[in-house]
């Protein structure tokens, strides 16, 4: 298993870079290290809040929002998203919030 | 990698002389070892799924779980890993026919070679069909035939070992079961069917794709595929009638596990959380309002889809039979499926011999014109292209096609309705009744002999990137003829795994095509009662022809 660390911490992830444990494992210093990854210079209000959303959304459903949904609960259309996580809802803001991927068709 | 630029790998897939060994094999094939390297595999399963699925079934079907590394020399395979494959060989060929005849009756005439999209896209010749199937046949002849013991190499055969084991891992996860070869082969040799049987030799070791598994684990325990819970489930419908509400004034209160339902609806979970399917389901949802459809959605059957099927047999068993446990459980008459693909082949072919006959349903009877589906009168079970088309020919739907004017369109034939359930033309026929505008692709890559999109069975994942479009440049290439060629800016389709893996194929070798599934196209057209005066956008929110904002206009 595969392991990232990130100012003295040590983080287990999996193939894609995502946290094994998930939120269990997740703190500021995981957001620091995702945020230098996704080329974001300085953490906003922005962030911030679509991190707590999906984090919030992740307890009660145990899987991602639907982008439509994220994008609804924040208030920022899907575009916005893309310019504060140039990889994507995914790949960038469910990595930095501690979130798994989702399988299956998709 | 995914890195690489469509024109370069394009260049790459005509010229370069194959993915595997970028060079002219000067080798005898049993030679050529396979080499695994990032993006030409994808992720073995996590151990704590390999764990819970192994408590799920009889012992020895997922082989003992543990951490291990593709890349390395050490799989970390059990002592005994080459009896259980033979084992497992043995016993397979005395359960399944087929497996036998295929086994013993190729001539290597070489009619399906160039058939497989994975050929032409690697230029491999070990993705030649004929040579996949080969891969297995070798042991087979060593094992099992007078010839092969005796004569061994000079009879094609070759012992069990690591080399032979990394060949099957490598090239049956770059089948996608999509049977294409098959059409063309005159015995009629269904090598999907080895590569299901050389997959499920592999998770006899433990040797497997996350992909598969994972997806499987959370359909067995959460419902789908997803793992989308009861209450999410739930919430994401309402969303999207919420959004319908916004986009056609109709109010769609749908019901959930309602014992007593006529009709139970099932479709892959992707439909209620992923775009594009999400405008399929919303297409669903609208038709069965208007049709004021006695039918109900299930929380715990809630995945049409059947990775099982790309794994083991029992897996495959397994998650078939929950759709008809749920059917039971709520007393409906007869089960309606959506727009997916493999689920078609595991009820259409293997559920007769798996869990058997659903005798304790119906046999499907559209409740609005009265057709009796005696096709399915087995599975009791009806594709909404068919049950659509049905109602289409009894002239039940009041239908618009202008309002699918800002779409020119073409149809994929998804690989297993097309050729696992020979669902060809009820597709169609409805398109022909909802768009104004279709195109056919060449006609060597439609209808039986249609290209797979690349990435079907499990293979849909990300690390394999340039793989998946390599795979599927064939389709893409037929859909770039009729883009350049009629404008086509439409590809739709009756698959799951299809609406997700043509997004992104398109997205890399023909830009402005986008994907629907067909009854998103049904949902634009359907005149609802009560609806808004005016249908300002599509079921995605996209301007309509002759609206503002268009291009076109």
């Amino acid at each position: 298993m595969a392991t990232i660390e990130h100012n003295g911490k040590t983080y287990n992830v999996d193939e894609d870079g995502f946290l094994t444990n998930g939120m269990e494992e997740w703190d500021d210093n995981w957001t620091d290290y995702v945020k230098a990854l996704e080329g974001i210079t300085e953490m906003t209000d922005e962030h911030n809040k679509i991190i707590s959303i999906l984090q919030e959304y992740y307890k009660k459903n145990g899987i991602a929002p639907m982008v439509r949904i994220l994008s609804k609960t924040t208030g920022f259309p899907l575009k916005r998203i893309y310019e504060l996580f140039p990889s994507g809802p995914g790949k960038g803001a469910c990595k930095m919030a501690g979130l798994p991927k989702p399988t299956g068709c998709v | 990698m995914a890195d690489m630029k469509a024109d370069e790998l394009g260049v790459s897939v005509a010229r370069d002389p194959s993915m595997m060994t970028h060079a002219v094999p000067t080798k005898d094939w049993m030679d050529i070892e396979a080499v695994f390297k990032p993006g030409n595999y994808c992720y073995p399963a996590k151990t704590s799924i390999v764990e819970y699925l192994g408590k799920e079934l009889p012992p020895g079907v997922m082989g003992p779980a543990r951490d291990w590394d593709v890349e390395s020399d050490d799989w970390k395979l059990p002592d005994n890993w080459k009896e259980i494959i033979i084992d497992g060989l043995r016993q397979r060929l005395d359960k399944f026919r087929s497996l036998k005849i295929f086994m013993d009756c190729c001539v290597r005439c070489g009619a399906c070679a160039d058939k497989c999209h994975f050929f032409l896209g690697t230029g491999d010749p070990k993705n030649m069909p004929v040579m996949r199937a080969e891969l297995m046949r070798s042991v087979y002849r060593h094992e099992f035939t007078k010839a092969g013991k005796i004569l061994g190499r000079i009879a094609g055969a070759r012992p069990m070992t690591f080399k032979v084991l990394k060949d099957w891992f490598m090239y049956y996860y770059q089948c996608t079961e999509c049977r294409r070869c098959s059409v063309f082969c005159p015995y009629g040799i269904d090598t999907a069917e080895i590569t299901m049987m050389g997959r499920e030799l592999l998770h006899l070791v433990a040797v497997n794709i996350n992909w598969v598994l994972e997806p499987v684990s959370n359909s067995n325990r959460t419902g789908n595929h997803m793992g989308l819970q009861p209450h999410t489930l739930k919430e994401n419908v309402e969303y999207l009638c919420d959004d319908i509400e916004e986009i056609t004034g109709i109010k769609i209160t749908p019901s959930w596990n309602r014992k007593g339902a006529e009709i139970l609806f099932i479709t892959p979970s992707a439909d209620l959380f992923a775009e594009p399917g999400i405008y399929t389901c919303m297409g669903y949802l609208l038709l069965f309002e208007y049709l004021g459809l006695d039918y109900t959605w299930s929380t715990y059957a809630s995945e049409g889809g059947n990775f099982g099927s790309f794994s083991t047999n029992e897996l495959m068993k397994k998650l078939n039979g929950k759709m008809y446990a749920e059917a039971k459980r709520l007393g409906v008459k007869w089960i309606l499926g959506g727009e997916c693909g493999h689920m078609w082949r595991v009820v259409h072919q293997y559920m007769g011999t798996m869990t058997g006959p659903a005798d304790f349903l119906e046999v499907p009877k559209s409740p609005i014109t009265g057709t009796v589906f005696d096709n399915a009168a087995s599975t009791k079970m009806t594709h909404i292209s068919e049950f659509t088309a049905d109602l289409i020919r009894h002239g039940k739907l009041k239908l618009d096609p202008s309002r699918n004017d800002h779409r020119t369109v073409t149809f994929h034939d998804s690989c297993n309705p097309a050729r696992g359930m020979g669902l060809i033309e009820e597709p169609r026929y409805v398109l022909k009744h909802v768009v104004n505008k279709i195109h056919e692709m060449p006609e060597n890559t439609t209808r039986e002999k249609t290209f797979c999109c690349g990435s079907g069975t499990g293979l849909n994942t990300g690390e394999i990137m340039e793989l998946r479009m390599r795979a599927g440049l064939p389709r893409a290439n037929a859909v770039q003829y009729v883009h350049d060629k009629y404008g086509v800016n439409t590809l739709s389709c009756v698959c799951a795994i299809d609406r997700a893996t043509l997004t992104a194929l398109m997205g890399y070798w023909v830009p402005g095509v986008e994907v629907t599934g067909v009854s998103e196209l049904v949902g634009n057209a359907l005149i609802m009662d009560g609806e808004k005066e005016v249908r300002e956008t599509g079921l995605r929110f996209e301007a309509l022809a002759g609206s503002e904002g268009d291009a076109n206009v």
